[in-house]
Parts: C-alpha cells; structure tokens; sequence
C-alpha cells in the first residue's frame, strides 16, 4: 500500500516503568520491521515520561514519538484517540501494535474505527508474508498475519487486512518473551499536544491498583486449579503447592467464577497469559479458552482422573489419578527433600 | 430517558461449535442464546427503568433467528426490539457490523446511554462497542463492572489491570458491561405473556439507509486467509506406577531429566 511504512508499537507504562507487555511486543515488533526492512518505532504518550525514552531505545526503538504533557497524565479514550490518530495520518506506518490490555482494547478499536480500518483481538502470534486473494485473482505482499485463537478447539485463525492501512493489532501480555537490551540510537521526535474540548467528557475521579498483580505473570512454577479442586480444601491445598515450590497459584475461569480464587488468578482467553517454566494443571479438563493462557509454558504436567480428559493432549507428562491422592504425596515429598 | 441495549445472539459457549472449511463457524448445528454479558447489559438498563422510568429499546444484527434473542430481552422487560437482518451483511467484522448497528441507532433518534455487552463469546473481540461509539461520536467506558446515573453524567467503576478505575463522563455515552456487573433477572412467565404482544421490528439495510458496500464481507476490511489445526507439540507421556508414591517418583524422575528439579524453596 503506497506511501505506509514502518512498525509501530504504542508503549504502556505505569508508574514510571515500561510494562513488560510493551517490551514483548517490541521484540517481536523488531523482528517484523528487519523482515519488511523498515523502521520500528514506539509511540509514547504521558506525563513527565521523556526518561522512559532511552529504555525504549534500548529496546529496538529506531524512533519514539514522544507526547508529555500534563493534560496527558491519565489515559483517556478521546484525547488519546485524538493525538495518535493524527500521529498516524501524519507519518502512515503499515502496523500499530497495541496491548490487549485495558488501555490496548479501549483505544485500539477506538483509532481502528476512526481511520476505517480493521483490527484484531488478542493475538497470540504475528508475522509478515503475501497473502492471495483469490477472489479478486490478487496477490499482495508485506501483509500482517494476525493469529488468533478460534472457537471450537485446537484451532488458530490468520486475519489480515489486506486493503486497508495501518494493520492494527492488539498482542495478548505474555505472548512474546522480552527481548534482551542492546545500546540503541533512537531518535525522538517530539509531538505537539493541541487538546480540543470537544474530547473533554471524562473525568479520571479514582485509580486503584493492588500491586501484586505480577506475581502469577512472572512465576516459574504455577500452579492450576480447576474444578477438580472440589472447593476452598483442595484450594488450600494446592496453594500449599505452589507455596513450598515458592511459584503462583492460578485457575479456569469457572473456578473464579465460583469465587474459590480472585478473578485475578485466571488463567486463559479471558485472564492471564503465563509463560512459566513449569505448569501443573490440577483438576482442569483442558478447555482451549484455559489452555491458550498456557501455552507458552516449557513443560506442562495434568493430574486429571478422566483418562478422555483433553488437557492430555495439551501435556507433556500426564497423571491420571485423583488429585487428593498425588498432591499430598506429593507435598509429603518435597518437604522431606526441603 | 431512553436506554439502547445491543444484544448479539451467540451459538451457545456451552455445546461444542462446528467451524465450516472457510473458517467462518457453523451457526446453525449449535442452540443459540444471548451473548453472556449482554444479559448483564439487559439487566443494568432494566433497573434503570425501574428507577428513572427509561425507555429501553433493545436492537440486534443477525439473522432471522436472532428474533429468538429480542423475543428473550421483551420477556426480560424491553419496550422494544430492533432486529437488523439482511442477507448482505453476512460476514460482517466488527467494523461494518459497528457501521450497521450505528446506522440503526441513528434511525432510532436521541438517547442517552447505550449498553453494550464487554465481548462476545463468538467473537470475543470487545471491539464492537468502541468502534460504535466512535462511529456515534460519543464518550465510552469499556470493562465497567459498575455505574450511576447522575444528572447528565454517569459514574463508571472499570476494571483496569489489578484493580479499577472510578471515572465520572457526560451523557450520551457508550457502556461496555462485564459480567461481574450484576446478577441478570430470570424470564418469567408474565414476562414472556407480556412479550407475546410485542413486536419484534425488523429492519433492511434500506430501512436504516446503510452503504451497502460497508457491510458484509466486501465491507469488512479484515479478512480470514485461513484456519488451522494446531497439533500439539506437546511430549504426552503417560506417568504410570504401582502405587501412587511410585507415580510421584517417576513424575520427579521424569521432570528432572528435563532439567526441572521440584524441590520445596527456601523460605
Ligand atoms: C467466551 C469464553 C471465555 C472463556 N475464558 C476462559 C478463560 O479465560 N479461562 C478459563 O479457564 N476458562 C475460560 N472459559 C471456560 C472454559 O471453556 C472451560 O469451561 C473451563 O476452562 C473449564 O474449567 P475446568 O477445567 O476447571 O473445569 P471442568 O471442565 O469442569 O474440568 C474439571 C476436570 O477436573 C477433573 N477432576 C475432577 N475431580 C478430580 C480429582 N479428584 N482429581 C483429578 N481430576 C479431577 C475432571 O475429570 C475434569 O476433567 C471460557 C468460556 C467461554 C465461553
Ligand atoms: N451483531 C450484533 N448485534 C448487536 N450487538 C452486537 C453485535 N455484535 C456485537 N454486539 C455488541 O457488542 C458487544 C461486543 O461484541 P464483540 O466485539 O464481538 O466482542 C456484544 O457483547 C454486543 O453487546
């Protein structure tokens, strides 16, 4: 498509610290940008956030767009539509990338309308090749391959948006590793905030973030809970678990849903993304909306009683037995080797 | 004031969902029901009728079937039922589905809140409520687990990572609704007696003045070059033993030659 070029990956930060799921989209980000032979740029918008710039660098950033200002300080769907809209229709990169996170799902799809073009959700992969398009008789190349998980199974789908620039996407947190920093030119290149009041209808009253939130993202051994678990014993149970082996505690929805665990030890589609060295998967039947959370995940072990269970085909070492009888033995196990 | 609630009729999450050879799935096989969270929409705009008196008009794109899912919202307690359905907008990606059902609120006349669920369980996109508030023009809160109206504005509690986050915006404004937002009413009988009586509205592209090159699959910009099996790459050997202390130990011995060693961490 004439006159698009480069990849762009739109930063996320938080208090003062780049978000790892920025840093993992950059690395792929990278990698996409050697293979079409552009440039990947960051976009980074906020408050008193310039010192952030050299990390970016360090991280691939051949470019940053740089908006601090005060009237930025807290994110908002209109004023930061706004300002990166016309950011993009003014410099034209091929790929946006986004988090699929609070921020990611609520300004990508807010951009992707008001520049009619497409976007898509939560992928779990991204690469660049040609992409045939059979009904017009076409072949188009440098085209993003947006993979994403599909309903009804082990199934991925590839999306792409052949005839419309930029490619939008937003990369679920966790699907990329973090790639390892290299000294970095990066060039900033400063934007210039002109707020309208027309986009002055939200007001930030109150932000609350419980700081733990990390733990199961970066855990190397996590523990699942599923319905298996029965309820809050087999809970304390595996929580014993995952505490002696110093990892996390995660869960399938239903379990969250049950109010055994919070809804931030979700593990899937709808939660976290891990990429632990290590995943036992207790009680859990293997559902793909559970299982693409895990994917990344070295090795994976499933105690599950029902032989026909799926998850043993999503497992490298597989249990069947009653998790009553494996963990404990387990647990009697490791603290006698403790 | 007047209350528009946007309600998707999904292939039940529950039963197992064919997918046809182009990737798009086989609606038909599968029951088909309300999308989850659009009943908490339903519900969040239902006590709003029962405290401010609203209007709450409940509107649809899909196929003739989906009357199943409107029937469903009037039996809840909906004033009215839009059903957009034509056979052009089939395919239709979150883009050009946005375009249509903004096209259909726009023929509806003012309002002041729009409710939509957070995702879709087929789609699972979350995309359709942004894209339609910027179609709109209006402010949006996505991930709300909790809100009030108050004069002409509400206030939005929304799910942010780890916590959340209190917002205060001006009406119109476009809500995106999470399941934790509320408990969604039962059908009851009455309601469904009730609902007999009215009308599900159905309206064409014609009706609601919609480009027909903005919808369907030539309308949507993003297009599903293929859908794949993905085999696992996972080793699936089968831990087996005697008894169960022998099963832990193979399991420790196994994970060990993969260089995984469980042992208790010092506290
Ligand atoms: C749109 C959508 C999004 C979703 N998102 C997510 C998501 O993000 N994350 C998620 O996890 N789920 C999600 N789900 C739900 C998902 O489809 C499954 O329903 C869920 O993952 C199943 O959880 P489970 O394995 O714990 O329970 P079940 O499927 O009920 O499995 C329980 C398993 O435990 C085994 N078991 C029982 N007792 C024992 C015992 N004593 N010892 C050993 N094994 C035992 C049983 O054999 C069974 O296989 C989503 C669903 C939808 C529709
Ligand atoms: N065809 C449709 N008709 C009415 N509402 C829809 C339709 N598609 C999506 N929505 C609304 O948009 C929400 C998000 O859908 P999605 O973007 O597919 O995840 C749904 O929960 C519905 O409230």
């Amino acid at each position: 498509m004439n006159g698009y070029s480069g990849v762009w990956v739109y930063v996320e930060h938080r208090n003062g610290v780049i978000s790892n799921s920025t840093l993992e989209i950059m690395g792929k980000a990278r990698e996409l940008a050697s293979k079409l032979g552009v440039e990947m740029a960051t976009v980074l918008f906020g408050n008193d956030v310039s010192h952030l710039v050299s990390t970016l660098a360090e991280y691939g950033a051949d470019r940053i767009y740089l908006a601090d200002d005060e009237a930025l300080k807290e994110y908002k769907t209109l004023p930061y539509t706004r300002l990166l809209t016309e950011l993009i229709e003014s410099n034209k990169p091929e790929i946006v990338l986004f988090t699929a996170s609070s921020l990611g799902r609520d300004l990508a799809p807010r951009v992707a309308a008001r520049l009619r073009t497409g976007l898509t959700a939560n992928c779990i992969d991204l690469d660049v090749g040609c992409f045939e398009d059979n009904e017009k008789g076409k072949r188009l190349e440098r085209i993003l391959y947006q993979i994403v998980p599909a309903f009804g199974g082990n199934v991925v789908a590839t999306i792409v948006t052949p005839y419309h620039r930029p490619q939008i996407a937003t990369i679920r947190p966790g699907t990329f590793p973090v790639p390892t920093k290299a000294p970095g030119r990066g060039e900033v290149i400063h934007v210039k905030v002109n707020l309208r009041r027309e986009d002055d209808k939200a007001e930030v009253l109150e932000v609350k973030r419980d700081l733990q939130e990390s733990e199961l993202e970066n855990a190397k051994i996590v523990v699942g809970v599923g319905v298996g678990a029965r309820g809050p014993d087999g809970v304390k149970m595996l929580k014993r678990l995952a505490e002696v082996l110093g990892g996390a505690l995660g869960a399938t929805r239903p379990v969250t849903d049950a109010g055994w665990l919070p809804q931030e030890y979700m593990i899937g589609e709808s939660g976290k993304t891990v990429r632990p060295d290590l995943y036992i998967a207790c009680g859990i039947s293997g559902a793909m909306h559970h299982m693409v959370g895990v994917r990344n995940a070295k090795v994976i072990v499933a105690i599950n009683k029902d032989p026909k269970a799926p998850i043993f085909e999503a497992a490298d070492y597989i249990i069947v037995e009653d998790m009553f009888k494996i963990v404990p033995k387990l647990l009697e196990k490791l603290d006698r080797k403790g | 004031m007047k209350v528009i609630v946007l309600v998707k009729q999904v292939p039940d999450p529950r039963e197992y969902v064919r997918i046809r050879e182009d990737g798009t799935l086989d609606r038909e096989k599968a029951r088909a029901v309300i999308n989850d969270c659009d009943k908490n929409a339903l519900e969040a705009a239902l006590q709003l009728k029962e405290k401010f008196n609203s209007k709450v008009i409940a509107v649809s794109m899909g196929p003739p079937k989906a009357e199943d899912a409107l029937r469903e919202a009037l039996a809840m307690g909906v004033d009215e039922a839009i059903l957009i359905s034509d056979r052009r907008v089939r395919g239709s990606d979150t883009l050009a589905t946005s375009y249509v059902l903004y096209k259909a609120i726009e023929k509806l006349g003012p309002y002041d809140l729009i409710l939509c669920g957070l995702e879709s369980s087929d789609g699972g996109t979350a995309q359709v409520g942004p894209e339609l508030a910027e179609f709109l023009g209006i402010p949006q809160a996505t991930f709300v687990e909790d809100f009030e109206v108050k004069g002409n504005y509400v206030i939005v509690k929304r799910r942010i990572e780890g916590g959340f986050e209190k917002l205060k915006i001006t009406m119109p404004v476009l809500l995106t609704i999470s399941k934790n937002a509320n408990k969604p009413r039962p059908t009851t009988f009455s309601g469904i007696l009730k609902a007999v009586k009215k009308p599900v509205v159905t309206w064409s592209l014609e009706d609601i003045g919609a480009e027909v090159d903005k919808v369907g699959l030539a309308g949507s910009p993003t297009k599903i070059m293929k859908v794949e099996k993905i085999g696992s790459q996972r080793k699936r050997i089968l831990i087996e033993g005697n008894d169960v202390e022998e099963i832990v130990n193979n399991l420790l011995r196994s994970l060990q030659e993969h260089g995984i060693i469980l042992e208790a961490a010092k506290q």
